[in-house]
């Protein structure tokens, strides 16, 4: 690991302060991408600005009928949470499934969504739910949100402090793990929402996407049968050691078909 | 007796790892180490230019940054292979040197170029990353089935990659009897190339040793010997210069026998600094480092008379060797293999060629099983796609082949004498068990279920002894310890345990007042170590003979303080008795009585203290049944393993629990080489790809079930404990079981054959190819 | 260098360190608590598992400076007066350990889980290793430990660790 200077503030506007004077400096939020890269000395910032310290992005509540995650709270607390179970039970079962429970213990939906991980499990809910990502400056919708690999519509001096969850009529998400990393090597979040149907990818594709066809489909008839009729494109798909892009493919496929099952109940 | 052979007595060595006292090699602390840290080839092959270490150099805290110029200005420092082979042709085989740092050119990523020693571990990093190496990129060549016929040659001194080419059996026998053959069966396999994975990283520490000034050198081995005998060579310094330690070791499979570069890296250091010098490999260093294990493509071909009676094997392998020949590689897939080619069966002839092959991978040397999984994989495969293929019940083609008990001492076309072995029996046992009879049941409940289930068997026999020379030696302290030295070396076995147990019954000792010294070239001046299962027959063979002398000592002491004649002293229960009186006293007693006797009579200048030294006279053959079921997901490709049975024979059980232990982890490699574990290189440019555990996938719990595991003692007549090596068997069976279940979920498809690992991707890919 | 102030197994302790120093660095350089280990560098094998506040995380993958006032319970913490906590003391009695390498990380895990669940079933146990590898024992002997010990624990509960 190379050398860094350690800031943990109070607040977040210290934190947004600290960012601006430090160019090289990067926020520190549950650290499970963040220092494993630092060890494989991957990155090397000048600072690292911990969230750690800001009682105001942890914690998980209602808001006028939407639930409101604090980007600071771990995977482990969304999990386990009975207003997320009753609320939106499919994202408790998405927190469940992410890493390990020592990797929920520390890992943040904050900390997922900003670093925006073609792998990861957060970006299918925030983008499945047409969820609303808070920040310390504006409000910024899931749609937008997610640029491209590794990439978010986050300024370099933003941080994101909560995501806002509308309630679904039903959702669901179906995740195939790669065998040696539990990463999603394709994961499905589906939901039915007052402003239709959502189907969004994660773990095919450079960056989370929504399957749009299959929404149509869905709009049509919300039943697994209506994956039958979808075709989705694999040369837009990822290809490596583990899954080729046919074979993700093939997964967004069954894996739609059991989070749409999964979400009738 | 409670704490005596046989029974299933909870280890000693338990309280310190459970209290997180356990000392693993980079929990030693010496003050004012330095640390190294090694500059790795970033590519697989490739010349040097020119390595500058000007930058490196200049980094705060560093002391010396070496190249192989600076180490080895004459070239003479090679890591010896020590595997004497004979080519078919009745050559030698290729022996191109092994540098500890590569000079002029590199062969596999990650192949030291040079090294680092600095203050802090911060440092050595920064400095070896400083280190600035002129690549000039060659191609790569990494798949072994290719190797010797590619563009691209890794050494001179091996024109056409080849390291060996290796034939053992009757070619001319076996292909008469190929002419005759009613049925032929063939099969391609390739038994996939697995990285060993023991969860303590390999480590060094070295020093000059206060007072001597001997160079101690402590490593994370499986006997300290090979070490020393090699540290000694490469450094230049007489072996009584250099003492080799080892502390607990996290797991070894074989791995962990072998002389590293970093070893000597660390070595030369101490010894040339007159410092400390440290080193640990992190885990991405450990792929890249370590030595990997299996990497075959074999084709096996089975001849048949017309009552499915097996006729002949022909057997072709090429077995990647990685870039350079580790310590013992070119006998893994050739003698090792060659023990149980023939497996648990009547087979008349047989032919078995290998061609040992270079690439620009790490070397591949023994890992768990070393070569018995190999053979008995593609041997226990082939006997199930011949099954198929004759129509008749896997179970059945088995039992018509297996050696039957009374044929017992049976000599195999492969050259071995089996001494004991109820094959049949232990089958019929497991099939019990594992309620073979009620599967296509539950495969038609599961069809129901949209899954495909199956269920496969495989019959597994392993022929263990490695050394057949080894030693223990007695000692008895003032504080009432009975210290027992030993050749041989833990890395997770239960030694301390098992080796108590022995000595607690032969001389009627509290198991608690025993204690294991190993690992210490200071303790004992020669060992076998450990490896190919051999810790128990091997040292429990030596530990009797110790006892007993220590036993007979006894009795010329006792005689000696009662004088009473030496024939009227028996031994029991830890007391001798002066027969016909009531004089006695325990033998613990007696070994204080004796040190403190100003004169002893003869035999007993060094107390009761005794030293062994044996010899076997042959190989153990544990054998036994593994019966696997799996359920496919045909959508996904999945293969979840639900059910596992294991029958063994290890002859006498000396304790249950550590024999269980050992199983459920040899299955779970095994299972692991089956289903998950690949060590994956890009085709072109040789890097490996699955270079941590993000990559590499290892079984985890939610991957296996638990294991039915049970025992039949049939004693080995090869050693007096009656008991045959159990360390790997696990890992042998398992890989044919579980691909053989695999493949009979997918028979009904038409699927004849998938090689290891059956990933979700390989498995749906065959799935969607045969139309499901 | 900053200066680090946390309690360690009840013990309150500091140091300096820099910035970089990860919580195993810490507590096995620093504080010479070698029990617990390091056993990849990507966060996956759970060698290093010790639990800070209450809640069992991978030690190589905090940093020290984060701990700054935090309750940290180590594997050399665990045992009290010298005797075992039943999940050590059901690694024993059931043979849930072979090198002993990966065992200090697994009890804190599964220390956790008994926990927050007091009476697991095999499948959870097993689920809930996902971030604990071992090469030597298959699990098998593993996983009976903790339903061992979580049978003990619900008859004879013990204080809080």
């Amino acid at each position: 690991m190379y050398a860094f200077e350690y800031h943990r503030p109070a607040s977040v506007a210290e934190a947004v302060r600290l960012l601006r004077e430090k160019p090289e400096a990067k926020l520190l939020a549950g650290g499970h991408t963040l220092i494993p890269t630092l060890k494989q000395r991957l990155a090397q910032p000048s600072d690292l600005v911990d969230l750690g310290g800001i009682a105001e992005l942890r914690g998980i509540r209602e808001e006028g009928g939407a639930l409101v995650i604090g980007a600071a709270t771990p995977h482990g607390e969304v999990e386990t949470s009975d207003l997320v179970r009753r609320t939106i039970p499919a994202l408790a079962h998405l927190a469940g499934e992410i890493g390990d429970p020592q990797v929920r213990n520390r890992g943040t939906i904050g900390g997922s969504i900003a670093n925006n991980d073609p792998a990861a499990d957060w970006p299918a809910a925030v983008l499945g739910l047409g969820a609303t990502v808070r920040t310390d400056r504006r409000e910024i919708a899931a749609d937008d949100f997610f640029t491209g690999m590794f990439e978010t519509a986050l300024e370099a001096d933003e941080i994101v402090t909560a995501v806002v969850f509308p309630r679904p009529r039903r959702a669901a998400y179906a995740k195939f793990p790669n065998p040696a990393s539990r990463y999603a090597m394709v994961g499905v979040f589906v939901a039915e929402t007052d402003g239709g149907v959502r189907v969004a990818v994660t773990g095919a594709a450079p960056c989370v996407f929504r399957l749009t066809a299959l929404e149509r489909a869905l709009a049509a008839n919300f039943a697994p049968e209506a994956v039958d009729g979808v075709t989705v494109d694999a040369s837009e798909l990822n290809s490596d050691i583990h899954a080729s892009a046919d074979y993700r493919a093939h997964l967004v496929k069954v894996m739609a078909k059991r989070a749409i099952a999964s979400a009738l109940g | 007796m409670k704490f005596g052979i046989g029974q299933p007595v909870g280890r000693l060595e338990d309280r310190r790892f459970v209290t997180g006292r356990g000392r693993f090699l980079d929990d030693l602390r010496i003050d004012g180490a330095l640390h190294l840290a090694v500059v790795r080839s970033p590519v697989a092959h490739a010349r040097i230019r020119s390595v500058d270490v000007t930058a490196a150099e200049a980094v705060e805290g560093v002391v010396a940054v070496v190249t192989a110029e600076r180490m080895d200005p004459e070239g003479r420092m090679h890591i010896p292979c020590l595997v004497p082979l004979k080519n078919r042709d009745g050559s030698r085989r290729a022996d191109p040197p092994r540098p500890v740092l590569a000079r002029d050119r590199v062969r596999h990523a990650g192949e030291a170029v040079a090294f680092v020693v600095a203050e802090s571990r911060a440092a050595a990093e920064a400095a070896a990353e400083a280190v600035a190496v002129d690549w000039e990129e060659l191609p790569a060549v990494v798949d072994p089935a290719r190797a010797d016929a590619a563009a691209v040659t890794l050494h001179e001194a091996a024109p056409r990659n080849v390291a060996f080419d290796w034939h053992f059996g009757d070619e001319a026998a076996v292909a008469e009897a190929f002419a005759r053959a009613a049925h032929v069966t063939r099969l391609e396999l390739v038994n996939n190339r697995v990285v060993p994975c023991a969860m303590e990283p390999r480590a060094c520490l070295a020093h000059p040793e206060e007072g001597t000034g001997r160079l101690v050198v402590w490593v994370p081995s499986q006997g300290v010997w090979l070490h020393r005998q090699l540290l000694a060579r490469l450094l230049g310094l007489p072996e009584a210069r250099i003492r080799v330690r080892t502390p607990d070791v996290g797991g070894g499979f074989g791995m962990k026998i072998f002389v590293y570069p970093e070893y000597v890296m660390v070595a030369w250091a101490a010894h040339t600094l007159g410092r400390p010098v440290r080193w640990t490999a992190g885990r991405g260093e450990s792929f890249l480092a370590d030595t990997h294990g299996r990497g075959h493509v074999t084709v096996a071909e089975l001849a048949f008379d017309a009552d499915a009676r097996m006729l002949a094997y022909r057997v072709r392998v090429r077995a990647d060797m990685g870039a350079y020949l580790s310590n013992y590689a070119p006998f893994i897939p050739t003698l090792a293999a060659l023990k149980v080619l023939t497996g648990v069966y009547r087979i008349p002839a047989v032919s078995y060629g290998v061609l040992g092959v270079f690439t620009n991978t790490q070397p591949v040397d023994a890992y768990r099983g070393a070569g018995r999984p190999e053979s008995i994989y593609a041997l226990e495969r082939l006997v199930d796609v011949a099954a198929r293929e004759l129509g008749l019940p896997p179970e059945e083609l088995r039992r018509r082949n297996m050696i039957a008990p009374e044929e017992m001492p049976y000599r195999t076309a492969a050259g071995e004498t089996y001494d004991s072995g109820e094959f049949v029996r232990l089958m019929e046992a497991c099939m019990t068990r594992a309620d073979w009879a009620g599967a296509a049941a539950r495969r038609e409940e599961a069809r129901r279920r949209g899954r495909l289930r199956g269920i496969g068997m495989a019959y597994y026999i392993e022929a263990t002894m490695g050394d057949a020379e080894e030693r223990a030696r007695v000692r008895f302290l003032e504080d009432g310890t009975v210290e027992v030295a030993v050749g041989t070396q833990s890395t997770g076995q239960g030694h301390e345990t098992a080796y108590a147990q022995i000595l607690a019954e032969r001389l009627g000792v509290p198991p608690e007042r025993v204690r294991v010294v190993q690992g210490d070239t200071d303790v004992m001046e020669e060992g076998g170590g450990t490896g190919g299962s051999r810790s128990l027959t091997a040292e429990g063979t030596a530990l009797l003979e110790a006892a007993a002398r220590v036993i007979e000592k006894g009795r010329l002491a006792a005689a000696h303080h009662f004088e009473a004649a030496v024939d009227d002293v028996v031994f029991a229960d830890g007391v001798f008795r002066v027969r016909g009186t009531d004089r006695e006293i325990a033998l613990l007693e007696l070994a204080r009585l004796v040190a403190s006797w100003r004169e002893r009579p003869a035999g007993l200048e060094s107390g009761l203290d005794a030293d062994a030294e044996i010899t076997l006279s042959a190989y153990s053959y544990p054998n036994g049944c593994h019966i696997a079921e799996v359920e496919v997901d045909p959508e996904t490709g999945t293969v979840d393993l639900v059910r596992y049975t294991v029958v063994d024979d290890f002859g006498v059980v000396l304790n249950p629990l550590l024999v269980a232990g050992q199983v459920h982890g040899g299955i779970a490699q095994g299972v692991g080489q089956a289903l998950l574990e690949h060590a994956v290189f890009d085709p072109d440019w040789g890097q490996l790809l699955t270079g941590s555990f993000a990559d590499y996938a290892l079984p985890r719990a939610d991957r296996l079930p638990f294991v039915d595991f049970s025992y039949i003692e049939i004693p080995c007549r090869h050693n007096p404990l009656g008991v045959k090596g159990c360390g790997e068997a696990g890992s042998i069976g398992a890989p044919p079981a579980v691909v053989n279940a695999v493949m009979d979920a997918l028979a009904p498809l038409g699927i004849r054959h998938l090689d290891m690992p059956l990933t979700p991707a390989r498995v749906r890919a065959a799935v969607a190819a045969a139309g499901g | 260098m900053p200066r680090v102030v946390m309690r360690v197994n009840g013990k309150e302790v500091s140091g300096e360190v820099e910035p970089r120093t990860l919580l195993v660095e810490f507590l096995r350089e620093h504080l010479g608590l070698t029990g617990t280990h390091v056993g990849c560098d990507t966060s996956q094998c759970g060698c290093c598992v010790v639990h800070l506040d209450g809640r069992s995380v991978k030690s190589c993958t905090v940093l020290a400076v984060q701990c700054e006032g935090a309750e940290v319970l180590t594997i050399e913490g665990l045992a009290r007066n010298g005797e075992l906590h039943p999940i050590q003391r059901a690694f024993h009695e059931c043979h849930g350990l072979q090198c002993g390498f990966c065992t200090p990380g697994m009890i804190m895990s599964a220390l956790e889980l008994l926990q927050r669940h007091p009476a697991p079933t095999e499948p959870q146990v097993r689920a809930w290793l996902e971030g604990n590898l071992c090469r030597c024992t298959g699990y098998h002997n593993i996983v009976r430990a903790i339903l061992q010990a979580a049978e003990e624990m619900r008859q004879a509960p013990r204080p809080a660790a």
